[in-house]
This record gives structure tokens, sequence and C-alpha cells, in this order.
């Protein structure tokens, strides 16, 4: 059984840390939850992304979200990416994509143009 | 749905969204029937949209006017005998003793019977997204009974560390993976 004192000890270790603020991110990662997103594969899309940012150390610059029904079923699982006033949609997300669009959009700072909405309505 | 977890966590979202501070999962299991509750302490509903909530032309969503979630729980439950089945009781009416009660009944040797799937995946992404929502998960299976209750990590954990903190996403998984040992 996992124990309470881990989660002291994990406690102990985030409050060394400055915990940021809502809104803080200068990322922010949106997966759509609602039925027609969690049908068509979203959860572990959401997973990966939670997964990877972790592992790369971005919690604090990057915040991971969930949000509703954005109107285009057909194309989910639908991930966007908000930066400053800029937005790029996603669309057909899987675990692999994801990993790629932390690589290559979140860390590298180039989304994949091939993955968005705009290339499949092209 | 795939997996009945998903359902889990597409009809918990509907508590998180009449804003429930409590969401109940409970699944119990005999080897021949799975009964999954979802119980919340939100606003509840009238009696008049309770009474449409299982057709598909009933929603909460804003963007269209179509909502699946209960009916595709719904038809999961009676594809295999069982069956669905809403409660619920409106703030406006019930100030001090609101919420919504989702009961389904499975027959799991049916063979229409969805596999209940990666549940841990659900209250992961459940608490994920709602890391000021409290939630209790308790699935009694003949052989051993797995329980995870926000409270309690919130109580070791205070006021400062959201439960959404990777290091503790990952605390909930593990503790989750290890109480289903082997047979998950």
């Amino acid at each position: 059984m996992k124990s309470l004192e881990e989660l002291k000890a994990i406690r102990e270790r985030m409050q060394n840390k400055v915990v940021l603020r809502e809104g803080g991110a200068e990322k922010r990662i949106v997966v759509g939850m609602a039925t027609c997103g969690i049908a068509a594969g979203a959860r572990p899309v959401l997973n990966t992304f939670v997964e990877e940012i972790a592992n790369r150390g971005l919690t604090g610059t990057v915040e991971v979200g969930q949000t509703g029904c954005i109107g285009m079923c057909r194309f989910e699982p639908i991930v966007e990416v908000f930066e400053g006033d800029q937005r790029v949609t996603y669309i057909y997300v899987d675990s692999a994509k994801a990993k790629e669009i932390v690589e290559k959009h979140i860390v590298g700072g180039q989304p994949i143009v091939e993955y968005t909405i705009g290339a499949a309505e092209k | 749905m795939k997996e009945l977890s998903l359902n889990i966590l597409d009809i918990a979202q509907n508590s998180i969204h009449a804003e429930a501070s409590l969401v109940e999962i409970l699944l119990t299991e005999t080897e021949e029937t799975l009964k999954l509750e979802i119980k919340d302490d939100g606003r509840g509903m009238s009696e008049e949209f309770l009474s449409r909530v299982t057709d598909p032309f009933s929603t909460t969503r804003t963007t269209r006017k179509v909502g699946l979630g209960l009916p595709l729980l719904k038809l999961a439950a009676e594809q295999t005998g069982g069956y669905m089945e809403i409660t619920s009781r409106e703030r406006a009416l019930h100030p001090e003793d609101h919420g919504t009660e989702v009961t389904a009944f499975f027959y799991k040797n049916h063979l229409d019977f969805t596999p209940l799937g990666d549940v841990i995946s659900t209250v992961v992404s459940l608490v994920q997204g709602s890391p000021e929502v409290d939630f209790l998960f308790l699935h009694e299976m003949p052989e051993r009974t797995v329980r995870l209750d926000t409270r309690e990590i919130r109580e070791v954990l205070g006021d400062e560390v959201p439960l959404s903190s990777p290091d503790v996403l990952v605390w909930i998984r593990e503790s989750l993976v290890e109480q289903y040992g082997d047979g998950e």
C-alpha cells in the first residue's frame, strides 16, 4: 500500500519550490474531453501530455487542461495549444502525435502544420 | 465507448459540471454482475429535465443540441440485460441535500458486456482535470477492494499542493496499480 508518508515527502518537496500560480504558465495545452473526445481516444492523449510535461520538467511553464466539446466532433481527439494570443488546433491526435507535439511545438517552438485543422481542411 | 471506464469518465464530468464538491464512483462486482454508481452533491436536475435526460436530444452542452453521455451508458447496460436509473434532487428545492445519482447494472457474462478497461486512467484524468473536487473511488470485487479518497490525500498535502501536481498524480496511479495487484 502506497504510504501517506510518501505524500508528506511530496508536500515538503513542493513547499520548497516556488509554487506557480494559475495562469502563470507560458503555454497551455487543452484536450477536448467531452463524450465525443473521450470516445475518440482523448484519455490516453491527455495522460501522455501530463506525463511528457512532468518528465521533461516543464510543469512550471506548461499547463495541461481539459475542456468540453468545441463542436467539431468529427475531428476528435482535438488538442489546442495556446501561447500568448496564438492558438494552434491539432486534430485526430493520438499518443504518438502528442509526444511529437511536445517535442517539436512545446519544446522546439515549431507547430506541426500537417497535424493542424488548417492542413486537414485544405 | 470501447471501455466502461470511458463512460465513467464521461458521466463523472456531468457531476463536475454540476458544481459537485464530492463525486463518488462506486463499483460493486460479483462473478456475474457489475453495479456502477456515480453519486454527486452537485446542483441536481429538475424533474422535468430528469424525465428527458436519457434522450440524446437533451443536453447541457451549449455548442450543439445533442448529448450522448447518458444514452451511451444506458445502452451499454441494457445491451447486457441490465438497466440504468437516475435519481436527482435539485438544489433549488433541496438546499441541504441535493445531487444526482446514476446507477447502471450490467451482466458481465453477456456477449455484449463492455469490459471495464483502464479505470485507473479514468480516476487520474478526473483528478488532473478537477483538482478542487473530491473523489471517492471504491471498487469492490469478490477477491479484493480498491479504494481511493482524495479527501485523505488533501488532508496530508494541505492547501498549498494541488492534487493535479504531477508527483501527486503519479502517487495516485501507483497506489491504484498496487491495490489492483496482478489481477488488473
